[in-house]
């Protein structure tokens, strides 16, 4: 009797559950990715400003690219912070690293003759080790990641200054652009691609030229490679290697993904590595572009960072979240500010528009989630 | 019976927290193809032995059997990997999660090689249906989350996890405390499937009515000892609610209500006879003798 009564109640639940999920339309589970409120105020944003700026330039070749080189430098650290939040952590060190990088990449090159590539990876190890810190301290303390990483936020702009006039006896150092050429690794850094594509384009009278005949435009800047490389390669973790179903394991509830087998204390460490390096990435990819270090650069960025990844749809609390999400908050935060610079609007206003599309984001993701998570 | 091998024993275990003895020499033995219900109150040890059976905790004292041979468990992941697979009250399940991802939580399938290396989505998503399919919960879409199913069903979900990454010994914590009457009887049936398909279960519960149709042998526990193993042809469902922790307590605290109850009458007939009552009753010796 007891069976008989199990199998009609399963029976029920199964036929029950088959009724609801018949009536969930393609448009309703689109819905529950992520990134679609991202999407939307990407297209929303393009739209507003392709009427607005029209005539400005800013949607020639060489307006388009100025965006997405700022939406590109974003990206670059927004990617990262995508995994990291997904992964339940913040990293607020993430612009402090980026002052650093620079230093370290700058001094050894300019005032002691190392050779570039050199002085970039003792900048890349220094970020791993700053980012293994931040993970070990983390991880065994049980301290939030905001309080450890503010931490960090200090003491590594505290060591850039520090190091640099201790050094140098300036906070500034320039001349990098002298040792650019001829080094292999620096070249990752710095320049464009597909210039042979843009001065095809140019001969055959498909995008602007200058008097001598030469494009405008002369090539992709390398940041935005690195921006939608870095975007594909985090997509592709997330959605189709373990260690992707691990981040969002760990960001989801971590004593539930240990009690299944996850390794969260790894996850969670090699997640700030990859901040840490990306900041790194970022200083390299400036330093190259401007031929200097400044203690001060990245300020800001860690916020910057986590309103490109909030506007993707990621949860503050972890466990949901898309890196492509991520570029597109990159994506919206490039075209409003070099929207607002052509359209003339006194860009005091960009700060004020970048707090109210935070506040957007962040209500509708909760909107969704409780969308997600309605019983079907 | 009694010649069998048992899938997983404890002989004499104790446990001690510091001065705490959270278990005290329990010993007991369970089957493949059998479930063991372990009974008691709050406090009665439950939780330390499960921990200990899954390897959260080492016995202080005493030895565990795994198909007859001494184990010590350093670990809950080394216990997994013995075959010993626990679902805890929190499931282990991650809401936004879709089922398939908390299927394969830490044990994902992959296929491809070196950088290319990728989760088997298909084959994962095949699983997992089929996995849910078998316990009766049809489930159309895997890469729904898990938070859209009911509890009973998160349930299922983490019990078929267990039994499908090779479990021999499935440990349920009150697997059905939380759930309605419906939900429980989609547990309790998927526990006797599990017994049918040879496996050992420990299933802990508050719930005789839960417990007693499924179990074929009961342990109870009360404040860190065993109170004894009975076999459910030797024990009749009363019996089983009486011997659990409430029982005695049970009884005793009718008695107190009843003297309660008593006073209270009397102290009324004293306020409207104006005069007070001789004797305040039967002395406290009558109400253990009343529970008897």
């Amino acid at each position: 009797m007891k069976s008989n009564e199990a199998t009609h109640s399963t029976a029920a639940a199964a036929g029950h559950q088959d009724e609801r999920l018949r009536q969930v339309p393609l448009w309703k589970k689109a819905l529950s990715r992520p990134e679609l409120g991202a999407l939307a105020g990407t297209v929303l944003v393009l739209a507003f400003f392709i009427v607005a700026a029209s005539g400005t330039g800013m949607f020639t070749p060489a307006g388009i690219l100025n965006f997405l080189e700022v939406a590109a430098q974003l990206g670059i650290i927004a990617t990262a912070a995508a995994l990291l939040m997904i992964g339940g952590e913040f990293d607020l060190s993430i612009g402090s690293m980026i002052g650093l990088a620079g230093i370290l990449i700058a001094i050894p090159a300019v005032e002691y003759g190392w050779p570039l590539w050199a002085a970039i990876l003792l900048a890349f190890s220094c970020a791993a080790l700053v980012g293994w810190i931040n993970g070990y301290l983390v991880n065994r303390t049980g301290l939030p990641s905001f309080i450890v990483t503010l931490g960090f936020l200090f003491i590594l702009r505290g060591l850039a200054i520090g190091i640099s006039r201790l050094l140098t006896g300036r906070t500034q150092i320039g001349g990098i652009h002298d040792h650019i050429p001829g080094d292999w690794f620096a070249a990752l850094f710095s320049g464009e691609v597909a210039t042979g594509l843009f001065s095809w384009m140019a001969a055959q009278g498909w995008i602007a030229t200058n008097f001598a005949g030469n494009p405008v435009v002369t090539g992709i800047p390398v940041s935005i490679v690195w921006w939608l490389g870095l975007t594909a390669a985090a997509t592709w973790v997330l959605l189709f290697t373990p260690y992707g179903n691990w981040i969002f394991a760990s960001g989801g509830d971590a004593n539930a993904a240990r009690n299944s087998g996850v390794p969260v204390h790894r996850v969670k460490i090699s997640l700030f590595m990859f901040t840490a390096l990306s900041a790194t990435v970022f200083a390299c990819l400036q330093v190259m572009d401007t031929g200097s270090a400044d203690t001060i650069r990245g300020l800001l960025k860690e916020l910057e960072a986590i309103i490109a990844v909030v506007i993707g749809g990621a949860l503050l609390t972890g466990g949901y979240g898309s890196a492509i999400g991520a570029a597109l908050g990159a994506l919206i935060f490039g075209l409003v500010q070099m929207g607002i610079f052509y359209t003339g609007v006194n860009t005091d206003w960009f700060q004020v528009f970048l707090g109210v599309m935070l506040l957007v984001a962040v209500l509708f993701n909760n909107f969704m989630r409780k969308k997600a998570m309605e019983a079907k | 019976m009694s010649e069998r091998t048992p899938m997983i024993e404890m002989r004499n275990v104790s446990k001690h927290f510091g001065s705490v003895i959270a278990l005290s020499d329990i010993s007991m033995q369970v089957y493949s193809g059998e479930v063991m219900c372990l009974l008691g109150d709050n406090g009665a040890g439950k939780s330390t032995l499960i921990k200990t059976l899954s390897g959260v905790h080492q016995p202080t004292h005493g030895d565990m059997l795994l198909g007859g041979k001494p184990t010590r468990f350093k670990s809950p992941a080394y216990a997994l990997d013995a075959g010993i697979a626990t679902v805890f009250q929190d499931l282990a399940m991650i809401p936004l999660m879709s089922i398939t991802r908390n299927f394969f939580m830490g044990r994902e399938p992959t296929v491809g090689w070196g950088p290319f290396k990728r989760i088997d989505w298909k084959h994962a998503d095949r699983i997992a249906k089929q996995e849910m399919a078998k316990i009766g919960i049809d489930v159309r879409d895997p890469s729904q989350p898990v938070g859209t199913l009911s509890g009973g069903e998160r349930q299922c979900v983490a019990i078929a996890r267990a039994v499908y990454f090779g479990a021999k010994v499935l440990i349920l914590d009150e697997p059905t405390s939380a759930l309605g009457v419906k939900q429980a009887s989609v547990v309790l049936r998927y526990i006797a499937k599990a017994r049918a398909d040879g496996l050992a279960v420990i299933f802990i519960t508050h719930n005789v009515h839960h417990a007693y149709p499924v179990a074929d042998a009961f342990t109870l526990l009360a404040r860190g000892s065993s109170l004894g193993t009975f076999r459910k042809e030797d024990i009749s469902r009363e019996e089983v609610l009486n011997m659990m922790a409430g029982g005695a307590e049970l009884e005793s605290l009718d008695a107190e209500l009843a003297e309660f109850q008593r006073s209270d009458q009397e102290q009324k007939a004293a306020q409207g006879a104006g005069a007070p009552v001789s004797t305040p009753g039967a002395p406290p010796q009558a109400h253990a003798a009343g529970g008897h």
